[in-house]
């Protein structure tokens, strides 16, 4: 990598009410660099109404060879979906 | 087979997308790089040939477009940049890449353009020719390079109709600017349809990255989809396609044409089209005269976040 240029990921919030949503990545020098870098690359037509932008290596993910591990207990916890329970027949608005 | 390449192989089978943290092969890996740095040099130096107009557009509307088409383009290179980066390769790597001649663009871009009805011919002929061949790479097995193409996509079918509406006024225009637009049309046909590569018996990558998914349909077949859509599109503007032998044959609905001129093709290719060195050249200038802005941006950031308020 050149001295000091860094690599941001971008997120997107379309309009209020909806959730930010990653778009892909940019390159800064610094904070406005990049938030301005961003706004140039992902919203030429009005693709948004606010921008983050974050430095790529603050991300915390889940090393690879564990993911298996790390998601395993929600797979056995059928009781956490409603589908679980049996409803008596003729109730209703549950 | 380890568990590892077992799930990579059930998502190629599944027609699900590899992620950039997902294990695989190191050859998909490098095909990978080496098609999306190729695909994202070509829309950087693609924006040369463009350029070379943006000071002689003929009107304000047509300055403005243009330049809004050279951005547009900056902006596919730097989505396909950022693609690449998740596959572990820098863009300082990318360029250096190019410019030591390891990394290619494609070859369209190494021929001039020599008259206004050239932007016509490019927006229409090699946007035209890029679109067919980006729709289909919205299939791509690497999960960020299809969600690129889609965006990618659509953004481009601006750039192929604002080339198109060049060609209408050209053609509809006095003698001259019809003469323009057919001399422009003569020179981009067979660089256009070359732009699809070797056919599907000579590619070298075809087997693999077809496997693979990240080719979903083959040249030849493309180039063949491109040609049928363009040939009405070249006779409503009254202009003759540089093709004697080309020919609609009714029981498959798809034109005929003339075997390409392959050597003219791996002679650009391999560096000694009309306008190679110049764009190389160029890209490098840019590069190294640009170098004391990043040297800048470097030594601002570092003292803005080094400062205390």
């Amino acid at each position: 990598m050149e001295s000091g240029v860094k690599v941001w990921e971008v997120f997107v919030q379309k309009k209020s009410g909806l959730p930010f949503k990653h778009v892909g990545s940019c390159h800064g020098y610094d904070k406005k660099m990049a938030i301005q870098n961003a706004r140039d690359l992902y919203t030429r037509r009005g693709e948004g109404r606010e921008l983050w932008v974050v430095e790529s290596n603050a991300i915390v993910s889940v090393p690879l060879d564990e993911a298996d591990a790390f998601f395993d207990p929600g797979e056995d916890k059928i009781y956490r979906h409603a589908t679980f329970y049996k409803i008596p027949e003729g109730v209703n608005h549950l | 087979m380890d568990k590892f390449e077992a799930a990579f192989n059930a998502i190629i089978e599944a027609d699900q997308k590899v992620e950039p943290r997902d294990w695989m092969p190191e050859k998909y890996r490098k095909t990978l790089i080496r098609q999306i740095s190729q695909h994202a040099h070509s829309e950087i130096i693609g924006m040369q040939p463009e350029g070379n107009w943006l000071l002689r557009a003929p009107s304000l509307r047509a300055k403005q477009v243009l330049l809004a088409k050279i951005q547009d383009e900056a902006g596919h290179g730097l989505y396909l940049y950022s693609v690449a980066e998740t596959l572990g390769i820098s863009r300082a790597e990318m360029n250096e890449q190019l410019h030591n001649q390891e990394a290619k663009y494609s070859s369209i871009f190494n021929y001039p353009t020599l008259t206004w009805a050239d932007m016509g011919a490019v927006g229409w002929l090699v946007d035209g020719a890029a679109i067919v061949n980006q729709v289909s790479l919205q299939r791509t097995s690497y999960g960020p390079y299809a969600r690129g193409m889609v965006r990618i996509c659509k953004e481009e079918s601006f750039h192929q109709r604002q080339g198109y509406e060049i060609m209408v006024q050209m053609a509809f225009g006095t003698a001259e600017q019809k003469e323009m637009a057919q001399d422009a049309l003569n020179r981009f046909w067979e660089p256009a349809l070359m732009m699809f590569g070797p056919h599907d018996a000579d590619s070298v990558h075809k087997n693999q990255s077809m496997d693979w998914k990240i080719k979903r349909e083959s040249n030849d077949h493309l180039r063949q989809r491109f040609i049928d859509r363009t040939v009405p599109q070249a006779e409503y503007l009254g202009l003759t396609i540089p093709d004697a032998n080309l020919k609609l044959d009714p029981s498959t609905g798809s034109y005929t044409h003339s075997p390409f001129n392959w050597d003219e093709f791996w002679n650009v290719v391999n560096g000694n089209g009309p306008c190679n060195q110049e764009r190389l050249d160029h890209h490098k200038k840019a590069h190294y005269d640009n170098a004391w802005v990043r040297e800048a941006a470097a030594a601002y950031a570092e003292k803005i976040e080094t400062s205390v308020a």
